[in-house]
């Protein structure tokens, strides 16, 4: 059993916790994750480490609540415990010889992004983040990213906040400037994912793109994760969960990665709903 | 006194019944069947069965306990060479190994040596009370990674020596392949659970979610003060054809859908893991986990094919399995090897483009090498294709342990005689060593590296 330190809700949607897990804490770096199972019948999800505090022995994880699994977590409270916490999984993000980098996060996936250009930062390399979110109230972390880039570009869809645009609209004025990124990290919905390679692709940047493909166990046992990236004219299987989660932008077969993350998603929305109701039933109607 | 030429028969589920649920198949003899199959033994004197044992359990003794109704007393005969008895009777080859060379065996049916060790297994298992011994401490510590078949022999062998075991796990639950891969109609859970909880009363250590590679390393468990620590980590990531089609959804590996059923419990009613209820699915593959995958597809409410590139003769699963999946209405497409898997306008597998084999001379692994019949290609309908072609090595120790030895397929290098890798006081044994075995296979490794650990150990002091 792991407990819940601290709970705190980021936006209406996404909730920020820090899990007490010493032993994932001493060894989790950017770009890694976790798998937890709130209860004994819950199912396993990945969740990016968002951070952590070496002295307290705690992971930090933001999750936005989007099924069942999500749902129930958000109902935990500090002090609280979920069953199962293991980690950290992955590789972790690659930093060695980037100078100048660019991060474009998207929605929770700034939740990602975020400890990404905290590295960079600590390391000494020049940060560049563009974020986006779909309106104003669903803005999350921006202080963190300022105190951490030293260029800051956050854009909304609706223009309520920051510029109206998609991320790809700053990225491509800076790189038409001129702009020379060693790397650009993006992390996010496929769909922006996919965007942001092809807005990079004339100007030639490497682009690392971080999957978060449907997953089981975590540890390179089922094969669930897998995607396939075309390297050499060959199609190749690669893992999310063991070479993962990063990959390289201009490899990453996208539409296939997009078709397979909606192959339990009829499931998912009854099971959803399903759990919504049961909460209901307790008389909470939240 | 007349022998009776043939096995007493094991009492099953009836076909059409269990195909649609998810409980034991094979419901186990009761005492007076056990007794009177004991009575079948020939007590030789070359003992042969016993040789064909991987872990070399004293079978004509614990036969002779059941024969005079001494129940407990063979449980504690298998107990010494065996950690898992109740696992084995139901999950080894015995055709293959001890019943194989069975003295009995060469006029008649050999003695059901499986269905005996199951017996007295539950039926130790319905009578305990508690009384297992906890050994006397010797002081030392042993890390053992994995807590599958291998790892589990390893501790158990240990703990009975007084070491101090830990074994590290990382997923959720103990049992490796017993929980997340065999089937529960084959292997029930609380049979594995039981005999995990054995073990702890020996006084072994269960660490679930903790991931040797990632969460620690091996150089960290000495640190930690283990002076020995057994590499039990098991198969790694399936295998796939590479052919097209192959991303769609309704098409997975076996180890991803045996995992859905058995470790998250998809075969349980009103379970939240989700999992395919498809109509027609097609299993590729003829090994045990082929033959899993298809009987559980089956229980999930599917026409259920398996696609094999060889024939019958050739099926590497056990035959009481293929039997078991025939009555259940599994069908079999022979010689056939599957070339595409065409999708629908939404990406999900609605067939499967195959072409018929014809059996040529013998490959490097000593199997007639199936060759394409040209012109042959047919459709078959699957709106689920499940792959079970067998798995490679999980890179997650090999990639973080410095001086371990590897093949260049990625199983670990160790001596046989010992199970030693190349790093002094790291063994190993198991699927992460052979590549994908049987359950008794790595019980044997297991077993084999307890015993040279504890004189690795012993020599220390």
């Amino acid at each position: 059993m792991f407990k819940i330190i601290t709970k705190k809700q980021l936006n209406p949607s996404v909730t920020q916790m820090e899990i007490e897990a010493p032993l994932v804490a001493r060894k989790a770096k950017p770009g890694q994750f976790i798998i937890l199972r709130v209860d004994d019948e819950g199912e396993r999800i990945p969740l990016t480490v968002a951070g952590c505090d070496l002295s307290r022995g705690t992971v930090e994880i933001i999750f936005q609540i989007v099924g069942a699994t999500t749902e129930k977590l958000d109902r935990k409270e500090a002090g609280e415990y979920i069953e199962d916490f293991v980690g950290p999984l992955g590789v972790a993000t690659r930093t060695d010889g980037i100078k100048n980098v660019c991060i474009v996060g998207g929605g929770v996936g700034c939740a990602i992004a975020m400890p990404v250009a905290e590295e960079f930062h600590k390391i000494g390399a020049r940060v560049t983040s563009i974020v986006g979110f779909r309106n104003k109230d669903i803005v999350i972390l921006e202080d963190e990213f300022k105190s951490y880039s030293d260029r800051f570009e956050i854009m909304t869809d609706d223009g309520s906040y920051g510029r109206k645009g998609n991320v790809t609209l700053p990225l491509k004025e800076m790189l038409e400037s001129g702009e020379k990124f060693d790397m650009i990290i993006t992390i996010g919905p496929l769909i922006m994912m996919k965007y942001v390679v092809e807005t990079a692709r004339p100007y030639g940047v490497p682009v690392t793109v971080s999957m978060n493909p449907i997953m089981i166990d975590g540890t390179g046992m089922c094969g669930g994760c897998r995607l396939t990236l075309n390297r050499d004219g060959k199609r190749i299987t690669k893992f999310a969960c063991v070479d993962g989660p990063d990959f390289d932008g201009y490899e990453v077969d996208f539409d296939e990665a997009m078709s397979r993350g909606r192959m339990y998603f009829e499931f998912e929305r009854k099971s959803h709903e399903d759990t919504c109701n049961l909460f209901k039933a307790k008389g909470d109607d939240r | 006194m007349s022998i009776n030429p043939k096995k007493h028969e094991m009492p099953t589920q009836a076909a059409a019944v269990r195909a649609t649920n998810f409980d034991e198949v094979a419901l186990g003899y009761d005492a007076g069947v056990a007794v009177a199959e004991a009575e079948r033994c020939l007590d030789c004197k070359n003992r042969p069965c016993v040789e064909g044992c991987p872990v070399n359990i004293r079978i004509p003794d614990f036969i002779s306990r059941i024969k005079v109704g001494d129940f407990e007393g063979a449980y504690k005969i298998i107990s010494k060479s065996s950690s898992l008895p109740a696992v084995c009777g139901r999950v080894c080859p015995q055709e293959n190994q001890c019943e194989k060379r069975c003295t009995l065996g060469i006029k008649f049916e050999p003695v059901g040596i499986g269905r005996l060790e199951r017996f007295v297994a539950d039926y130790h298992n319905s009578h305990d009370g508690e009384n297992v011994e906890k050994p006397k401490s010797n002081g030392h510590k042993v890390a053992v990674i994995g807590s599958g078949p291998s790892g589990l022999t390893c501790a158990g062998d240990l703990a009975k020596k007084g070491y101090a075991v830990s074994v590290f796990e990382a997923l959720h639950t103990a049992g490796g392949v017993l929980v997340y891969g065999i089937p529960e109609f084959r292997l029930p859970k609380a049979i594995v659970a039981k005999e995990v909880d054995t073990l702890k009363k020996l006084g072994v250590e269960i660490v679930t979610d903790v991931v040797i590679g990632k969460t620690l390393t091996i150089d960290e468990l000495f640190e930690d003060g283990y002076e020995a620590v057994f590499i039990g980590s098991g198969a790694g990531l399936p295998k796939f054809m590479n052919i097209k089609g192959e991303s769609l959804k309704g098409v997975l590996s076996a180890n991803e859908f045996l995992t859905r059923i058995n470790l998250m419990k998809a075969y349980k009613e009103g379970s939240s893991t989700p999992v395919q209820r498809a109509r027609k699915v097609a299993v590729v593959g003829g090994g045990n986990v082929a033959m899993d995958a298809a009987r559980s597809a089956k229980r999930l409410g599917a026409d259920v094919t398996i696609v094999y590139r060889r024939t019958e003769n050739e099926l590497p699963a056990r035959k009481e399995e293929v039997e078991h999946a025939k009555e259940e209405g599994i069908k079999f497409e022979f010689l056939t090897n599957p070339l595409e898997i065409i999708g629908d306008e939404n990406g999900n597998a609605k067939s499967m483009i195959c072409e018929r084999m014809t059996l040529s001379e013998p490959d490097e692994s000593g199997r007639a090498r199936p060759v394409p019949v040209k012109g042959s290609e047919f459709e078959v309908e699957a709106d689920c294709v499940i792959m079970s072609l067998g798995t490679s090595p999980n890179p997650l120790i090999r990639n973080t342990t410095n001086g371990l030895d590897v093949h260049k397929w990625g199983g670990i290098i160790v001596d046989e005689k010992t199970g030693l890798t190349s790093r002094k006081g790291v063994y190993a044994g198991g699927d992460a060593v052979t590549g994908a075995a049987t359950v008794i296979l790595a019980m044997g490794a297991g077993k084999t590296a307890a015993q040279a650990i504890d004189e690795y150990i012993s020599a220390k002091k």
